[in-house]
């Protein structure tokens, strides 16, 4: 019961200015060294307050503000942890997910007040509602653990767990049956395929979490057009009329993210491709580049058109690029007149507008709301929490699996292995809210021919 | 006349709890029907295997019998799962059924405070809800401060064999007529169970040549702790493995009907682990052959055990089953196989003491709490045995956790869980076993016993003597480094800066490697478990820290008088499986199947209100 854990205590967690992580227990301060900048607050004094940065493996994640409180005197009476985080999904969840990585448990609902009360923080006479609270949320939050996940990838998961507690039940029908020799002995070479088999469609599952990736990592906006049409005006627009610009992020892998800005709580990061040189011919050139997979990998491509010229060979070049993707068509300079052929274009990707006025900009962002239906997901929010701790979840698992791999390569016995393999199992079987022991018992008698 | 503890029932349980019981100083009376049949094997001729062999040496860790008296009752010994990991091998011997229960007899009869008694016991009397005495058959009654009931499979017991069915026990005993019913009297809710037993086939009739040997290790090995082996390891005998065929299936597949099981003749729950041949061919339609034992039973008559080949068919069907089997030609059949019903309690009723919720004073141990398995008798009967001296020496229960023992684990899962199967102790059962090992249930459980008093003091001290060289072999390994010559020798390219301890936790390195150009002068079983620590270390490790997230919860202990009516909000499932069952502890209530995280926090908050106001 001590074991410490965390949760996003700011209520949505996503809209405000800031969002606050919070981590109470024993491990509170040694988790949180793991993952912050600044080494000073591993042996800082109770009750201050630290500026540094999240990292996950020297990747900076977010500039935080960071609370240390040690017990006793915290609310919870453990040692308490407060992170304050920028507002958007991205940072708190991944600060979230890293926490849970370095050894915190995602609390239950009302767990930091139940601790309180335990711990002999808050008086008798709130205990009445305490217990009531605990249930009335540990309910909604079990319909939400049913909920937030869709009935096929269920199935999926089901199906994986499946897969594993065969190889268990066959794993433990060869330990407490070693003279049966009509079933299968699973050996280190004939386990191999079946979890690779396992891994790899456990991989698929997390990636193909859409909505889950966008909450966690934001939609990835690429500008596209030729020179002068206004790309780089659009862009700046974009962030100027923004005024909550989150960080530049830098890295190898990010160098072209212009910025990124909160659109209903949910990150758009604004990929330029005017890194090509403007005297070059842009097509060609993206056939080339790294520019063609910012294109490959961008959720949306924002195409700028001319709207005072006529279509160019090069922009209808571009027009053929992007027709296979998500795309908005931005009509530029709408202010001037206007001699681009419109009839060429698929009017329900249009948006008219001018950098000048900074017209235009907001029906661009309505269009993306529109195209991934940001506001559906914003309603979901509390799934969304669920989410994090389901993807959590399939991750940890996908990490046993890949331990069991490495146990294999190191010739540990198939007995010991299972142990990590029982793990995957549990985890996967927690996303789904079914954790049964029996389970395996179970399967072991209904599966196998055993017995005197 | 009065005695400290009665014990009904001569079986495993009987035998180990009559004997602790005495050991412990209390003035024992073992009461069973017939003195021959004490420590009698009516199944199969075999002590310990997977998991079983692991409580055997618990059993004789505790001051129990069992091992020590099937170390020299045995034809054939065998270290399970050696090729496995060290968390899952199990010693399995082929015991005598003649030596064995003339061993136990011999124990039993040695051993002071301790009378034996023929007789039936029919009824119970009780006073204020607890135990006062017996009332035997002719209508005697004899007085006791504690009981212990090992019924085995006595209790209304009927014999299946086709559609015949007749009332008694094992070898066409009589069976206890009327003691389940009084139990029920007295609140006791009883169950009924179903297990069977295969044909017995004479020796000169099979016809070995056409059947694989199965032969035992080439290496000394004893159960207990505290003998040396006493065996011809050249002179074990052997067993034989043969197959089921389609003619076999034929047979059977078309007589269905006639079997007691899918004829309608049986009311008990069978286990799910020894299925009827007749259950496999119906459950398993795709396999082609079933694989069967041929094991003597004894080397002082001449007839085998034809494991595997359990069935409720009447006698002409199993004629012809028997004979369709390669080998078994013309094999005579001395004993049929059969199936026998009997009454049990349920093991809800039971705390993890062994003593009853219902009658203080009154312990049951074996097959009447739902178990099946001569050593998961035997390991009850011994903790029954334990708790009713403590008991009468006002001491508390000695209760094994699920990490210190399978027989924790085992009556965990019986007072926890409940059971309507017989219960068979199974690795996969035991979620600690990696520190549940075979080679360590000494160093697990000697202080326990040395603490209740079941050990001698010669056995905890040469216990602690084994600790000593444990950790001094520990020292050394961390202490020396090898040097460049030595490595190369070992053909370890490394510079050496490294201690052994930390080489051994490489996969190409081990004791064996290291003796051959070091030799350490440490008994084999010491190295042993020095390496497993270091080999597995990450593992073990990982193992406690889950031990330690059980204990705290195991830690938090539920009051028995706490009403789960006035709690709010918890689930109607979990509130009536509280009820029901009573836990001690949230660790306890966390692991009944219905009670959900949200309603331990709830019972927390409310143990934390109700029971802390005087804080």
């Amino acid at each position: 019961m001590e074991d410490t854990i965390c949760a996003i205590s700011t209520n949505s967690g996503t809209k405000g200015a800031i969002s606050i992580v919070r981590l109470s227990g024993k491990e509170a301060i040694s988790i949180t060294t793991k993952i912050f900048s600044n080494r000073a607050f591993k042996s800082a004094q109770s009750h201050t307050i630290h500026y540094g940065y999240i990292e996950d493996n020297k990747e900076k994640i977010d500039e935080v503000l960071v609370i240390k409180m040690l017990a006793p005197k915290t609310y919870t009476k453990e040692d308490i942890v407060e992170i304050n985080c920028h507002g958007g999904l991205i940072a708190t969840n991944k600060i979230l997910e890293l926490l849970i990585l370095h050894g915190a448990r995602l609390a239950e609902p009302g767990e930091f007040t139940k601790r309180a009360f335990l711990n002999g923080r808050i008086n008798l006479l709130e205990a009445e509602s305490v217990s009531d609270m605990i249930n009335a949320k540990s309910e909604n939050a079990r319909s939400l653990a049913m909920n937030g996940i869709t009935g096929s990838l269920t199935k999926l998961i089901q199906n994986l767990r499946d897969e594993i507690v065969s190889l268990l039940a066959n794993i433990e029908v060869n330990i407490d049956y070693p003279e049966y020799e009509d079933e299968i002995v699973i050996t280190h070479e004939n386990i191999k395929p079946k979890l690779t088999q396992i891994s790899t469609k456990l991989e698929k599952i997390v990636k193909e979490s859409q909505n889950g990736r966008i909450i966690k990592e934001g939609l990835q906006v690429a500008f596209i057009g030729r020179p002068n049409v206004g790309k780089s005006s659009l862009l700046n627009a974009f962030l100027e009329e923004e005024k909550a610009i989150v960080t530049n992020i830098s890295g190898t892998t990010r160098d072209i993210v212009e910025g990124s800005l909160n659109l209903n709580g949910f990150i758009l990061n604004l990929i330029d491709t005017a890194g090509i040189r403007e005297t070059e011919d842009i097509v060609e050139k993206i056939g080339v580049n790294k520019s063609k997979k910012i294109l490959e990998e961008a959720d949306v491509v924002i195409l700028v058109l001319n709207g005072n010229e006529q279509l160019t060979k090069e922009d209808k070049k571009l027009l053929e690029t992007v027709s296979t993707k998500p795309h908005i068509i931005f009509l530029n300079k709408n202010d001037l007149e206007q001699k681009i052929e419109k009839y060429l274009l698929n009017e329900s990707h249009v948006v008219e507008g001018n950098t000048l006025d900074t017209i235009g900009i907001n029906p661009l962002k309505e269009k993306i709301i529109e195209m991934f239906q940001l506001n559906e997901l914003e309603k979901k929010d509390m799934n969304y929490l669920s989410n994090v701790r389901q993807i959590t979840l399939a991750k940890q698992a996908l990490i046993n699996m890949d331990n069991v791999q490495k146990q294999i390569e190191e010739n540990i016995p198939i007995d010991m292995l299972e142990i990590e393999l029982k793990e995957a199992w549990t985890n996967l079987g927690l996303i789904i809210g079914e954790a049964y022991e029996e389970e395996l018992i179970d399967n072991l008698f209904a599966k196998f021919c055993l017995g005197k | 006349m009065k005695y400290d503890c009665i014990v009904v029932g001569g079986g495993h349980a009987g035998c180990e709890a009559a004997h602790i019981a005495a050991f412990m100083g209390q003035k024992t009376l073992l009461i069973t029907m017939n003195i021959k049949n004490i420590a009698d094997m009516p199944c199969n001729p075999s002590i310990g295997g997977t998991a079983k062999g692991i409580i055997v040496r618990e059993i004789d860790a505790l001051g129990g019998l069992m091992g020590r008296v099937a170390d020299k009752s045995h034809f054939q010994i065998k270290m399970l799962n050696s090729a496995k990991g060290p968390a899952v091998r199990s010693l399995r011997a082929q015991a005598d059924k003649v030596t064995y229960p003339q061993n136990m007899l011999k124990e039993l009869q040695n051993t002071t405070n301790l009378e034996i008694k023929e007789g039936m016991v029919e009824d119970i009397t009780i006073e204020d809800n607890k135990i006062k005495s017996v009332v035997l058959e002719d209508g005697t009654s004899i007085e006791t401060s504690t009981l212990i009931l090992t019924t085995g499979t006595y209790l209304k017991a009927n014999i299946l064999i086709g559609s015949e069915n007749t009332e008694g026990g094992p070898h066409g005993e009589a069976r206890s007529n009327n003691l389940s019913d009084n139990l029920k009297k007295h609140g006791f809710h009883i169950q009924r169970l179903k297990t069977g037993t295969p044909q017995r086939i004479k020796r000169d009739s099979i016809d070995f040549s056409k059947m694989k040997e199965e032969v035992g290790d080439q290496e000394y090995y004893t159960f207990s702790w505290d003998t040396e082996p006493s065996y011809d390891i050249k002179m074990q005998q052997k067993c034989y493995l043969l197959y089921t065929n389609a003619n076999t299936h034929k047979i059977i597949l078309d007589n269905l009907d006639k079997s007691a099981m899918y004829g309608g003749y049986v009311t008990g729950i069978g286990p799910r682990y020894c299925p009827s041949i007749e259950d496999k061919l119906v459950r398993f339609k795709d396999k082609e052959r079933h694989q069967l034992f041929l094991e003597p039973e004894s080397m002082y008559y001449d007839e085998w055990y034809l494991q595997g080949f359990s069935t409720s068919m009447p006698r002409d069907i199993q004629e012809k089953m028997v004979h369709s089997l390669s080998g078994l030609e013309n094999a005579i059949i001395s004993k049929y196989a059969y199936a026998i019903e009997y009454d049990a309690i349920d093991p809800l009723q039971i705390k993890p003491s062994l003593e009853s919720k219902v009658i203080e004073g009154l312990f049951t141990a074996g097959q009447i709490n739902g178990t099946s398995g001569y050593e998961e008798a035997a390991g009850q009967g011994l903790i029954a045995g334990i708790n009713a001296s403590l008991k009468l020496q006002q001491k508390e229960p000695l209760i094994l956790k699920r990490n210190d023992a399978y027989i924790g684990v085992l009556i965990d899962d019986l007072v926890t869980k409940g059971t309507n199967e017989p219960y068979r102790m199974l690795t996969s059962r035991a979620e600690y076993r990696l520190i549940l090992r075979h080679d360590n249930a000494d160093i697990r459980l000697r202080d326990y016993a040395y603490s209740v008093g079941s050990i001698t003091k010669e056995q905890y001290e040469n216990t602690q003597k084994k600790k000593q060289l444990m950790q001094e072999l520990t020292t050394f390994l961390k202490n020396t480094k090898p040097s460049k010559e030595q490595l190369e020798k070992w053909n370890l390219t490394l510079t050496p800066s490294k201690s052994l301890y930390e080489l051994l936790k490489r996969p190409d390195f081990n004791l064996e490697k290291l003796n051959q150009n070091m030799t350490l002068s440490y008994p084999k079983l010491i190295q042993e478990q020095v390496e497993i620590a270091i080999k597995y270390e990450g593992y073990i490790n990982k193992t406690y820290r889950d031990v330690e997230k059980m204990l705290k919860l195991e830690a938090k202990k539920i009051p028995q008088d706490i009403n789960y009516d006035k709690i709010k909000n918890i689930a109607s499932e979990a509130k009536q499986k509280l009820k029901q069952i009573r836990p001690e502890s949230l660790g306890q209530a966390a692991r009944i199947s219905g009670v959900n995280p949200s309603d331990l926090s709830i019972i927390a908050v409310y143990l934390k209100k109700e029971y802390s106001k005087n804080e």
